[in-house]
């Protein structure tokens, strides 16, 4: 559903601002307009919310990570670790990770019942179950649309993906418009033909760039929809990635930072996305590919889940000591788990009733456990949840209501399931 | 080329075997997924790992079974030290543990920390005098079987170690990894002799960024003068297992490779165990869509024979009598199969 902006109606002006209440009484009851003054400004940095997911692209067994069982007909031939949470254990392919467990809140009670790939993705980035009627914003858009400051040239929604091609993905924003849709970069490199051609000269360059805005406003004038200012925003977006292309390069990073994050394909695209989100980005997704291992999830697990660990765990000591982890949310999370079973070729498949996600961070009481599986990992026993109340819980951890209502055409929609609630235990 | 005692050497019973008319003889039942399976020396027992950290041991006379627990994780490398009757088992949590073989409940006796990571594989030297072990954290490591004290570290390998065996001279251990690099080592000086290139079992999926294959099995002939490295080669879906298995035959000699040998029907897996029959032939058994055994002589590419198994196949072992084979099933059962007409 394409929003028309043109259509002036005061609903679709809810915004940032509006969504914000929290944080302006954080400041002792200044307005938000006091807030912007230049004095107030670097605070508001500072404040600035953000979020990182790591997407776990596949599906990550929780046997093998968050909510192992071993010695049980399930758990496989790992074994469990102690963690820096007294009674708390992870799978021993984290050791890393266990030494920051107390940053880290687990979910262990999720239950999505969608085991299709694409559905359980969706279900995962949008809060809501796939229906034919509605199509629902990914939570970057919707990070990019409440967190983004005003001001924010760069693209509120950026994804971090290990191949593919680099481009805008307007269907991730769904109702809320184009403008907050997703700029993906393959490999971490930004969309292809960004740079000004060397026979191009800088002189011409602008010309052309006036010629082009004059054009624009005229057409614009009457005609505005969220079409043409996505349209325009994103030669805006282009100019800024062209101007902070620097950002893109991690070449830039110390050499102990970059050992530190690894030189693999995920340690160097967690690196990026944490010097974008540095430099104003509101929501980066990474993509670590893949865990969908149908056939040996073992030996699989033990190679991608090495790369993860130190990287994951060097992620959040990073952005902890660069003071951004209370303001970031990061979530790590898949399209759903895999089977308890084993399968004959030492496999495991689709699982979304019984599995785990992981949040530290912004919002986050880290530490933090909450829901149960029983003993062999089939099925949750103890405070069961669905994307629904994944989605309450992480606008609340960001500051925002989840309560409160989109609107398009006037329309109200629920920012998150209306069924649903936030998890309260997880929540510092 | 020195003589090897007969019960070193698998299959060593020479006898007029035909692999065309093998079949089952006895079906052996544990309740969880088995992953390996070994005769003892005598050929008395049947050993295998299973999925639940144990070791089962059936009497093969009578099919008692027996439970061997201690492990903490899963067991794929079993071998014996003949002389003490031993049995040397590795998990995949790092240890290995030895047990008296033939007491009525056998209980560990010795543990050793063999390995950051899984332990795949263990081998006992033609002589009795060295323990080898393999592992995930790259390294071969020789130790003393009497007392499991280490003797020297072999590093080289870049990769998991997935499997190992002695040569059957004596001087010479062979060990295979994931990106299927096999090296020889000289066991004196503890140096790598030479590699074979069998990275043919070997493929990085791009698609789903991840490596599969590796050396599964690995066993020499009765002479030491042909090499076998089994595994998956042809992989087009890592993460679905699709590819075909095959066995790698290496020229001792010259080192090169002398025969790739894939099952004459189509069959998607792979092939988890491999052996030589005295007399000459190969067999191997796999599993993915199913299971299979195959038969090979080395000269031919093909298997010019094939038997279909009810489940799928995770490892192969001769019995010293060189008509019977074990394999071990993702079903729980190692199934006895007889090669005599």
């Amino acid at each position: 559903m394409a929003p028309f902006y043109a259509c002036n109606s005061p609903e679709h002006a809810l915004s940032r601002r509006q969504f914000l209440a929290g944080a302006v009484a954080g400041l002792g009851g200044l307005s938000f307009a006091h807030m912007v003054q230049p004095a107030a400004a670097e605070q508001l940095r500072r404040m600035q919310k953000r979020v990182l997911v790591i997407f776990m692209a596949g599906g990550l067994s929780q046997l093998e990570s968050w909510d192992p069982k071993p010695g049980t007909n399930t758990g496989g031939p790992f074994l469990d670790i102690a963690t820096s949470v007294p009674g708390t254990h992870i799978c021993e392919l984290l050791p890393f990770t266990a030494r920051q467990m107390d940053k880290i809140a687990l979910i262990r009670g999720i239950n999505t019942a969608e085991d299709e790939h694409g559905r359980g993705a969706y279900i995962m980035q949008t809060g809501r179950r796939p229906q034919p009627a509605e199509t629902y914003p990914h939570l970057g858009s919707v990070a990019a649309k409440l967190l983004a400051p005003p001001t924010s040239a760069l693209p509120g929604y950026i994804h971090v993906t290990p191949s593919g091609s680099s481009g805008f993905n307007r269907q991730d924003a769904a109702f809320l418009g184009p403008r907050f849709a997703s700029v993906t970069l393959a490999d971490g490199n930004p969309p292809a033909n960004l740079l000004r051609p060397p026979t191009l000269t800088e002189q011409a360059d602008m010309e052309r760039n006036a010629i082009r805005a004059r054009l624009n406003n005229r057409f614009a004038q009457g005609r505005r929809s969220a079409d043409t200012e996505a349209y325009t925003n994103s030669y805006d977006q282009a100019a800024q990635i062209m101007r902070q292309r620097a950002i893109f390069d991690i070449g830039r990073e110390p050499a102990h930072i970059r050992d530190s994050y690894g030189s693999h394909e995920f340690g160097r695209h967690c690196l990026l996305a944490r010097r974008l989100l540095e430099n104003g980005v509101t929501f980066v997704k990474v993509t670590h590919s893949n865990y969908d291992t149908h056939h040996e999830n073992f030996d699989f697990h033990i190679e991608q889940l090495g790369e993860f660990d130190r990287t994951y765990a060097t992620l959040l000591d990073d952005l902890a000591q660069r003071g951004m982890l209370d303001s970031t949310l990061v979530i790590v999370m898949s399209e759903f788990g895999r089977t308890p079973n084993i399968n004959r070729t030492m496999g495991r498949d689709h699982w979304s009733r019984a599995w785990s996600v992981a949040l530290a961070g912004c919002g986050i009481r880290g530490g933090a456990v909450v829901g149960r599986t029983n003993a062999n990992g089939t099925a949750v026993t103890d405070r069961q949840v669905h994307g629904g109340h994944l989605f309450h819980t992480y606008f609340r951890a960001l500051g925002l209501n989840p309560n409160r209502n989109h609107y398009v055409d006037g329309r109200p929609i629920p920012m998150a399931d209306p069924t649903a609630t936030h998890i309260p235990e997880v929540l510092a | 080329m020195r003589i090897f005692p007969a019960s070193l050497v698998p299959w060593s019973g020479l006898g007029r075997v035909n692999p065309v008319r093998t079949r089952m003889i006895q079906e052996l039942r544990h309740n969880s997924p088995l992953l390996s399976c070994r005769f003892d020396p005598a050929g008395r027992f049947v050993f295998a790992g299973a999925q639940d950290n144990s070791i089962q041991r059936w009497e093969l006379a009578n099919a008692r079974k027996t439970s061997l627990t201690g492990h903490r994780s899963w067991v794929r490398g079993m071998a014996f030290l003949g002389t003490t009757r031993k049995l040397i088992s590795g998990d995949y949590s790092g240890r290995v543990l030895t047990w008296q073989l033939d007491a009525d409940a056998p209980t560990p006796e010795q543990t050793i920390v063999a390995h950051r990571g899984w332990t795949r594989m263990v081998a006992v030297s033609p002589n009795g005098r060295l323990l080898a072990t393999c592992g995930n954290d790259n390294l071969v490591r020789l130790w003393n079987p009497a007392d499991g004290t280490p003797i020297r570290t072999l590093e080289g390998h870049t990769c998991h170690v997935y499997n190992i065996a002695f040569h059957p001279g004596g001087q010479f251990l062979v060990s295979g990894d994931l990106r299927g690099i096999v090296k020889q080592w000289d066991l004196a000086r503890g140096t790598e002799i030479r590699s074979f290139d069998a990275a043919v079992l070997f493929r990085h999926d791009n698609t789903f960024r991840a490596d599969i294959g590796g050396v599964r099995s690995m066993a020499f002939n009765a002479d030491g003068s042909l090499l076998a490295c089994s595994g998956i080669t042809d992989v087009s879906n890592a993460f679905a297992g699709i590819g075909r298995p095959v066995v790698v035959l290496f020229d001792w000699r010259t080192g090169s490779r002398r025969q790739l040998l894939r099952p004459a029907a189509n069959f998607q897996g792979t092939a988890w165990g491999v052996g030589f029959h005295p007399s000459g032939f190969i067999a191997g058994v796999g599993g993915g869509n199913g299971g299979a055994l195959w038969f090979w002589r080395p000269d031919q590419p093909q298997s010019f024979h094939a038997l279909n198994l009810p489940n799928n196949a995770r490892d192969l072992h001769p019995h010293p009598d060189g008509r019977r084979l074990a394999i071990a099933f993702f079903d729980g059962a190692v199934r006895i199969y007889d090669m005599m007409p």
